[in-house]
């Protein structure tokens, strides 16, 4: 491996993805959290307008959803996300390891991003958990509610709806979680803005 | 005859007169006052014309007999509360600006009704809306028709038929705009657009009723009469939707709540009250995500700092 390799990591249709991705999540957080907390909280928009933005930022991310699902089935990109059952937990506890202490003590990232390893075990874990579980249960459960009708009436003692919104809540709140520390991870690089200018240029510097 | 005989032919009459009193309503033909006043039309003579005359009766005095005698006050009969000078007919034209009755005339300071509370009841109106726009033209009657009234909240187990029983008092008037125009002087605001801002409106409007959020809720009054201005009408959601919720603060406390424990069903009422808001519902489930989004952070702003003190 060369020093200063450029490596085109991140496709136009992959860009694209992750742009709507953002925009919506970001805007699904952020009226989901308004909606929680009564209406009183909503100085900036009405209750009803929040519900509206909610619902359209939902369908803008399944949208883009289904962008990503197909890319990853006809690209080549889709192969990054494979969990192999060698060292399923030894590998990202190797690369928690590497955060929490290793890269403060000179150690080496064990598991340098190449042409072949787009992410790091722990990366790609998260990923495959956010992209492959919380947001298609948000997307579901989302849907389920728009269309209330379609929900099982009774799950054991509580109503189907309420349990629907629970699930949604709960992996919507999950979303959050990841998006802060996937921000906060993607800081990590030669500088911190580093990252976040590939996702927009497209290309990947490995040093 | 011996006398026996003729005591017990007294007794029959006696008893068949003091029947025919409180049964009377039932047979509205033959009633003296309902015989008019249950039908749509009435006849008079028309001492000028010389002839009798069909005319339509006016609507407010057509009283519906099967709400009549199902009613509260159904062992009383008209003239009891109404003038006994209605007995004559027509009717004389300045019978009807004689005072009525007032519902304290009858119901205030008695211990039999005690648990009714009618002077708490009393004090709290003199607190109301109503009270402050209308002054003493707005009486009990405007929402209770002495009538028809029936204690629902007290005798019903149906939540829905209690809610619906409640919510047509408010809605005789607020979604009526002669009988509103009447009291207040000027059109009725429409429900459906004052409401606007609140989701789900048709299932709220069916299931909780309008006091619930237009009402100061006391624990020691089953139901407040202090009807508040609309400015100060609840219009936060978690109020309800909640654990420690309003709705179970009143109706549902007072009325339900206790049935349900005990015929096992309280599990619904459980699921009820966290109804479609979502996990913040669960109080476990609010802590445990507050405790991950401050781990989290804390976690960023310890890692952050070594990587500055690193400069990593």
């Amino acid at each position: 491996m060369t020093a200063n390799q450029k490596l085109y990591f991140y496709p136009v249709w992959l860009r694209i993805w992750h742009g709507l991705n953002a925009i919506g999540i970001l805007t699904l957080i952020f009226s989901g959290i308004s909606m929680q907390s009564s209406i009183e909280s909503a100085h900036l928009l009405s209750f009803k307008t929040v519900i509206n933005l909610h619902n359209i930022a939902g369908i803008l991310v399944t949208l883009s959803y289904f962008l990503y699902f197909v890319g990853n089935l006809v690209t080549p990109n889709g192969k990054f996300y494979i969990i192999k059952p060698k060292g399923f937990l030894k590998r990202p506890i190797q690369q928690a390891i590497y955060y929490a202490w290793g890269m403060f003590h000179g150690m080496k990232a064990p598991y340098p991003i190449s042409e072949k390893r787009k992410f790091n075990p722990l990366q790609k874990y998260a990923y495959v958990l956010v992209m492959y579980m919380a947001v298609p249960v948000v997307i579901i459960t989302g849907f389920a509610l728009l269309f209330p009708e379609i929900i099982i009436d009774q799950v054991y003692a509580f109503s189907g709806v309420f349990v629907t919104a629970v699930f949604h809540s709960t992996m919507g709140f999950f979303i959050s979680i990841f998006l802060i520390v996937h921000l906060y991870i993607a800081s990590i690089g030669k500088s911190p803005l580093e990252n976040f200018k590939s996702i927009f240029t497209g290309w990947h510097e490995v040093h | 005859m011996n006398n026996r005989f003729i005591r017990l032919i007294l007794l029959l009459v006696l008893g068949t007169f003091l029947h025919s009193n409180a049964q009377s309503y039932q047979n509205a033909q033959h009633h003296q006052c309902l015989k008019c006043h249950s039908n749509q039309t009435y006849t008079f003579f028309n001492s000028v014309k010389g002839k009798d005359e069909k005319r339509m009766m006016n609507p407010y005095f057509i009283l519906d007999t099967v709400a009549l005698t199902a009613g509260v006050h159904k062992p009383f009969d008209c003239t009891d509360c109404h003038s006994s000078e209605y007995g004559t007919y027509p009717h004389k034209s300045n019978l009807k600006l004689e005072p009525l009755s007032t519902c304290l005339d009858c119901h205030g300071g008695d211990a039999s009704f005690a648990s009714y509370h009618f002077e708490r009841i009393d004090e709290e109106f003199r607190k109301s809306i109503h009270f402050q726009v209308s002054g003493e033209n707005f009486n009990c009657s405007k929402c209770h028709s002495q009538h028809t009234y029936v204690a629902t909240a007290r005798t019903s187990n149906n939540v829905l038929e209690i809610v619906d029983y409640s919510n047509k008092m408010c809605l005789s008037c607020h979604n009526d705009m002669k009988k509103y125009k009447t009291v207040s002087g000027h059109e009725n605001p429409k429900l459906v657009q004052v409401h606007d801002w609140l989701p789900n409106q048709e299932l709220h409007f069916k299931n909780v009723r309008c006091i619930e959020c237009h009402t100061e809720v006391l624990d020691s009054l089953k139901v407040s009469h202090n009807i508040l201005p609309k400015s100060k009408a609840l219009r936060k959601c978690v109020e309800c939707h909640s654990a420690d919720s309003r709705l179970k603060a009143s109706l549902y406390k007072y009325q339900n709540l206790q049935k349900r424990s005990v015929d096992g069903s309280i599990k619904m009422v459980l699921a009820n009250e966290s109804y479609v808001i979502g996990s913040h519902q669960i109080p476990h489930l609010k802590i445990a995500s507050i405790l991950i989004f401050f781990l989290t952070l804390i976690g960023i702003i310890v890692h952050s700092s070594f990587r500055i003190f690193k400069k990593k």
